[in-house]
């Protein structure tokens, strides 16, 4: 059963991680684009050292909607592929874990075009 | 003998007269407080096109219609098209000179294109190169933000230093004589760089050179700031308007005063319309000098204008590589006599 506090550790956490970001934005001269592929090799690191898995055990879902947890599991999956397959697993299993995600992101881009029409 | 007095300005010995101006704009800038000086406001941001960048040469080549016609003049009558826009080849500008078929001049000075223009056909007709000479320039929001920063759909936070592009063109038709205003100096700008990266405060990187360039026209004409009813910048915005003030003392030794202004901040409200630092783009100092100015000048409500239109000379790539920003302006005197 998840506990209460649950649900208020993933406000904490998920809601920090996003502050973060917004205060790189309004306080630096770096742009979202440097704030999406920073956060994505953040996680990455974290998840490389341990850190991110134990994290997302702490906050859910606060852990895992932010980019960092796209980092995070790029680099499991390759870490736990290289495991069962030796070095080449670094190369076939990064994409394991996030292939949901990024086909996710192509056939809901294909269906929003496709209906919409943008022009931007 | 050299028309030139000064450094970098050029009085015309015979000044041109602006005998027409055409100003169109899209439906956000309609409901601002310069709306009802437009010529045509569209009541959609893609003007009735398939794409914005189709919407975009649909609004250049109805301002350089509609100036033509108010002159009474047919596109065969005009000797030289000189025009530029912000996007990549500014394919707005070829490709309503293929529309105009007038002998064409592409030119790009960023966001001063419109002074830029206005600077060479004055050049033009008194060198006695041409007789009519159309200058016009343009942008367009969703067209501009994708080509320098993103595309509108993508959503992206803005900043409070952030400008608005502003969606619209405008057109002037310069002629050796006629009724209407007279363009009477020409101060051509250096590129400046005041080591400015930012992308989101373009205001800042033109700041310096609309400032170096006011300072110039002053000394090179002898005439001060006061001379002026009215001394507009391009599209500084707010920020880059309170440091252009700034600068002006710094640099120069003097008060702008009250009447300067920034296009980019006339042509919104920027209490209701949320465009953060103001307009920006080719169109804010077009339609604000060719749509609001140059009916006041007919109507003698100004009389003395001094335009300096401010352009931010980099490209995404610079910026990517980390390059500065570099800003010009160039100063167009326009007087009513």
């Amino acid at each position: 059963m998840i506990e209460f506090q649950t649900y208020l550790y993933a406000f904490l956490v998920g809601g920090a991680i996003c502050a973060l970001g917004q205060l790189i934005l309004d306080f630096t001269t770096l742009t979202t684009g440097h704030v999406l592929s920073g956060f994505t090799v953040a996680g990455g690191i974290l998840g490389g050292l341990g850190v991110y898995d134990k994290l997302i055990k702490f906050a859910g879902a606060g852990a895992t909607m932010p980019i960092s947890s796209f980092g995070n599991a790029l680099v499991q999956g390759a870490i736990s592929e290289a495991q069962r397959n030796g070095i080449i697993g670094v190369l076939t299993g990064m994409f394991e874990l996030t292939s949901t995600g990024i086909t996710a992101a192509i056939i809901f881009g294909f269906l929003t075009a496709v209906v919409f029409d943008p022009k931007g | 003998m050299t028309k030139k007095v000064g450094k970098q300005t050029f009085k015309p010995s015979s000044p041109p007269v602006i005998i027409s101006t055409a100003a169109v704009s899209g439906p956000f800038e309609g409901q601002g407080p310069l709306g009802k000086y437009m010529d045509h406001v569209y009541t959609d941001v893609t003007a009735g096109e398939r794409s914005f960048e189709g919407a975009e040469k649909e609004m250049m080549t109805n301002a350089c219609f509609t100036c033509l016609n108010k002159a009474g003049k047919s596109p065969p009558e005009v000797d030289i098209f000189l025009s530029g826009d912000l996007l990549n080849q500014t394919i707005t500008s070829g490709f309503s000179a293929l529309e105009l078929a007038i002998p064409y001049l592409g030119i790009y000075g960023a966001c001063s294109t419109s002074a830029e223009g206005l600077a060479l056909a004055a050049m033009l007709v008194d060198g006695g190169f041409a007789g009519l000479v159309l200058a016009a320039a343009s942008s367009h929001n969703s067209t501009a933000e994708r080509q320098y920063r993103y595309p509108t759909e993508y959503g992206v936070q803005r900043k409070p230093t952030a400008q608005w592009t502003v969606t619209g063109s405008g057109a002037a038709l310069v002629a050796p004589a006629g009724q209407g205003p007279v363009i009477t100096y020409v101060t051509v700008g250096k590129v400046t760089d005041l080591g400015i990266k930012d992308p989101l405060n373009l205001g800042a990187a033109m700041a310096p050179a609309a400032a170096l360039t006011m300072i110039q026209h002053f000394a090179d004409t002898g005439h001060g700031p006061e001379y002026y009813d009215l001394i507009v910048t391009g599209d500084l915005g707010k920020f880059g308007h309170e440091m252009a003030v700034k600068l002006a003392v710094s640099r120069g030794g003097f008060d702008l005063g009250k009447n300067y202004r920034d296009c980019g901040l006339m042509i919104y409200d920027t209490e209701k319309q949320d465009v953060h630092s103001g307009g920006s783009g080719c169109a804010a100092s077009a339609i604000v000098t060719y749509g609001y100015i140059y009916k006041k000048l007919l109507k003698k409500e100004f009389n003395k204008v001094l335009l300096v239109a401010t352009g931010a000379l980099h490209s995404p790539t610079s910026s990517q590589q980390g390059g500065n920003i570099p800003g010009i302006a160039h100063a167009v005197s326009i007087e009513m006599t």
